[in-house]
């Protein structure tokens, strides 16, 4: 505690996420971004026809996309080494027995079996372009929702249907460069089908794991919670360090229905050489809610920004999110809500912390349509700066066009105290313990909304990433 | 009287200052075993400067003089490891660290530490009786350290700690300002248990005379201007309620 003013914070050692097995036994499609490719992927996924059309022509409107001319650079990213497709060398499967050695050691050091006996009610895991394992309890299933893969139930007649009427219609190709490349090479992901009136007590979770060298994962998520119905879904996410960016553009799409429910929490902790372009929405109707979770604590550069589309009465969202950007990250996160009917409300609390010449970038949008009477909304940021050669910016943007609304936003920008860290010390705590307190503290609303086991492990992320950050 | 021989606490010659101006100048003050001292003075004599530069602020530096708490020199020690030495600073004005429990603060402050390592139950056991002793909410036990907390339940969580880590000697920084008569009775009823079940010691840094009046004090130390200019007995005490501090202007003017 010699300085008052700390002017590094070294990384951390991120070893327990840092693994990988060797990937030479996999199925490759070539880098780069062809018509060729996509129609290969395509039709080794033994797709309906409709499907490839879409791919085609999302890969048409890519390639006509400019690059983002705002936000952190992406300049290191180029298509033509990123290998779009890498198939693991296993079918999925409902067992983890049959789930290869490496493949299984993989999800068993991240804990997702022992997770799914405690207290999941179903789990997905993909390996880099596929799922390997999706099981669901009986119970679940009986009470009529569906988890299963979204290829799987795009070949099953009972859901081609439903999937064709949702899938990108909230996020479509045009949206963005990268929701057409999604468009064009999406691969794997989960469905999830909640019946009306059916409240599913326990999460389900589903966890993405890209191993392969300098891949893209292209997940697909489409939920469909009909009126009445309550579901709680958690997303994870990791990947090892390479030398070389790999590229992670998924797209989450959740239509939450009429008085319906639906949490949506994430953790991502990506690699920093990942770069995270990856599109969520949701729309809700009328008296339903959306509530999402965040926590990105990985990723060499992330653009995220969840949005909730409130097209009925009532509809509400929530979003609460934590971001952590250390040494050679650049993220840029928040979210967005639209405001399309009378009475809606959002709030918006997000936290952000920087360190190590980190670059923490808050942005929002809020925008309420002319339809948006009686309606509120509230954003909040709070960014904290743990040396001086990190940044933090806030950059809220609100377009209000109706009447009667109720608006308000606060931002705030500070350091750790010094006169905190010296009381925790008085009462007997290491320099780092005290830090380390004060900056959980900070998380703590968002934390202390994740599942404790989540919670737990978020608290281990902010005292790996404190550790060795007294010098 | 003070035994001179072996004092717990010992600032000798100490001189501070907080950037470049100096703040305390050539500060003695010995306090020996279980005893009870008081250092009075006007607002913004250096009181309190003096109690964090005991416990090591960094914000303070310290320019001369050393300072020995039960027989070792902590002059350069960090504030972790005078507080485990046996050194406590009960705060003027509390800290608050939102989305950190008060329990868990509690639990993460005895952890670890000899002597005051408990099983979760028993831990939990010993803050409620403890909140209980203090009048305390049981409440404030799983809300945010200090957030939102009245400045009365503030000092109570500063008795509080002081009961559960029973350190060797505590520093009360003004514990008494700003508090109404029953929290004031409260931060007595604290001050009487550490003395009694941890056979305290007591270095009371005070500008009002009321919360001594149930406390037996051996030495009075008057502070103006960062100066030790006057010492004595408990007797002390009355004639500085009736007169003040301006009788010792004089001596401080004199030596500057």
């Amino acid at each position: 505690m010699s300085e008052k003013k700390r002017t590094q914070v070294d990384d951390i050692d991120r070893s327990m996420y840092d693994f990988h097995y060797d990937e030479s036994d996999q199925e490759h499609l070539e880098a780069g971004l062809t018509p060729e490719i996509v129609r290969e992927i395509s039709e080794k996924k033994d797709e309906p026809e409709w499907m490839l059309e879409h791919r085609l022509k999302s890969l048409e409107i890519y390639n006509k996309f400019p690059e983002p001319d705002w936000g952190p650079s992406i300049e290191g990213l180029d298509m033509d080494n990123i290998v779009t497709y890498v198939k693991p060398p296993t079918e999925q499967q409902a067992s983890w027995d049959d789930v290869p050695d490496d493949i299984k050691n993989t999800f068993d050091r991240l804990g997702i079996p022992e997770a799914e006996k405690s207290y999941l009610a179903g789990v997905g895991a993909q390996y880099d372009s596929e799922l390997v394992y999706h099981s669901m309890q009986d119970s679940a299933a009986q009470m009529g929702i569906v988890y299963s893969g979204i290829e799987e139930a795009l070949h099953d007649e009972k859901y081609e249907g439903l999937i064709h009427d949702h899938f990108m219609k909230l996020i479509t190709p045009s949206d963005h460069k990268f929701a057409a490349l999604h468009g064009a090479v999406w691969s794997g992901g989960s469905f999830v089908y909640v019946p009306k009136g059916t409240k599913l007590d326990y999460p389900l979770q589903s966890y993405f794991r890209l191993n392969a060298k300098g891949a893209g994962q292209f997940e697909h998520t489409l939920i469909i919670v009909e009126d009445d119905a309550s579901l709680h879904f958690i997303e994870g996410c990791s990947a090892p360090k390479y030398n070389v960016a790999n590229l992670h553009a998924g797209a989450v799409e959740l239509f939450v229905g009429k008085n319906a429910h639906l949490r949506y929490s994430t953790i991502e902790n990506w690699s920093k050489n990942m770069y995270n372009l990856n599109t969520k929405r949701a729309t809700v109707q009328e008296g339903g809610d959306i509530e999402w979770i965040s926590g990105s604590f990985g990723s060499h550069v992330g653009y995220l920004y969840p949005m909730s589309i409130l097209n009925g009465r009532k509809a509400r969202a929530s979003f609460n999110g934590i971001t952590f950007a250390g040494a050679g990250q650049n993220l840029d996160t928040g979210c967005k809500v639209v405001l399309n009917a009378p009475e809606t409300s959002a709030s918006v609390e997000t936290k952000s912390i920087s360190k190590d010449g980190g670059v923490s970038t808050f942005r929002s949008s809020i925008v309420a349509t002319p339809k948006a009477e009686d309606s509120a909304a509230s954003v909040s940021c709070q960014s904290l700066m743990l040396d001086d050669r990190s940044r933090s910016d806030t950059i809220p943007a609100m377009d209000i066009r109706c009447k009667n609304i109720d608006v308000g936003h606060e931002a705030t920008i500070g350091r750790i105290g010094n006169d905190k860290v010296f009381y925790l010390m008085s009462r007997g705590m290491s320099e780092e313990e005290a830090r380390t307190m004060i900056v959980n503290g900070f998380a703590d609303p968002v934390s202390k909304e994740l599942p404790l086991e989540y919670a737990v492990e978020m608290n281990n992320l902010i005292k790996l990433e404190m550790e060795g950050a007294i010098g | 009287m003070a035994n001179e021989t072996n004092p717990l606490l010992s600032i000798q010659g100490i001189s501070a200052s907080v950037e470049e101006k100096q703040i305390l100048h050539n500060v003695n003050l010995d306090v020996a075993p279980g005893e009870v001292h008081v250092l009075m003075g006007p607002n913004g004599a250096g009181k309190s400067t003096m109690g964090h530069v005991a416990m090591g602020e960094p914000t303070y530096t310290v320019d001369s003089g050393k300072i020995i708490f039960d027989g070792q020199d902590i002059t350069d020690l960090t504030p972790d490891k005078r507080s485990r030495a046996g050194l406590f600073l009960s705060f003027q004005a509390p800290v608050e660290v939102p989305g950190v429990p008060l329990t868990s603060f509690l639990r993460a402050i005895t952890t670890g530490r000899e002597g005051l390592d408990m099983k979760r139950k028993e831990f939990r056991k010993r803050i409620r009786s403890l909140a209980d002793e203090l009048d305390m909410d049981r409440a404030y036990l799983d809300r945010e350290l200090g957030v939102g907390f009245s400045g009365g339940e503030k000092k109570k969580v500063e008795m509080l700690q002081l009961l559960l880590l029973q350190p060797k000697l505590a520093i009360l920084d003004e514990t008494d300002s700003g508090l109404d008569v029953d929290a004031l009775s409260v931060v007595s009823h604290g001050m009487k248990l550490y003395q009694e079940t941890c056979n305290g010691t007591l270095l009371i840094i005070t500008h009002n005379t009321r919360i001594l009046e149930h406390l037996s004090v051996d030495r009075v130390h008057v502070m103006v201007k960062g100066r030790i200019v006057a010492e004595g007995d408990a007797s002390m005490i009355a004639d500085i309620d009736q007169n003040g501090f301006e009788q010792f202007e004089q001596a401080a003017a004199n030596a500057e």
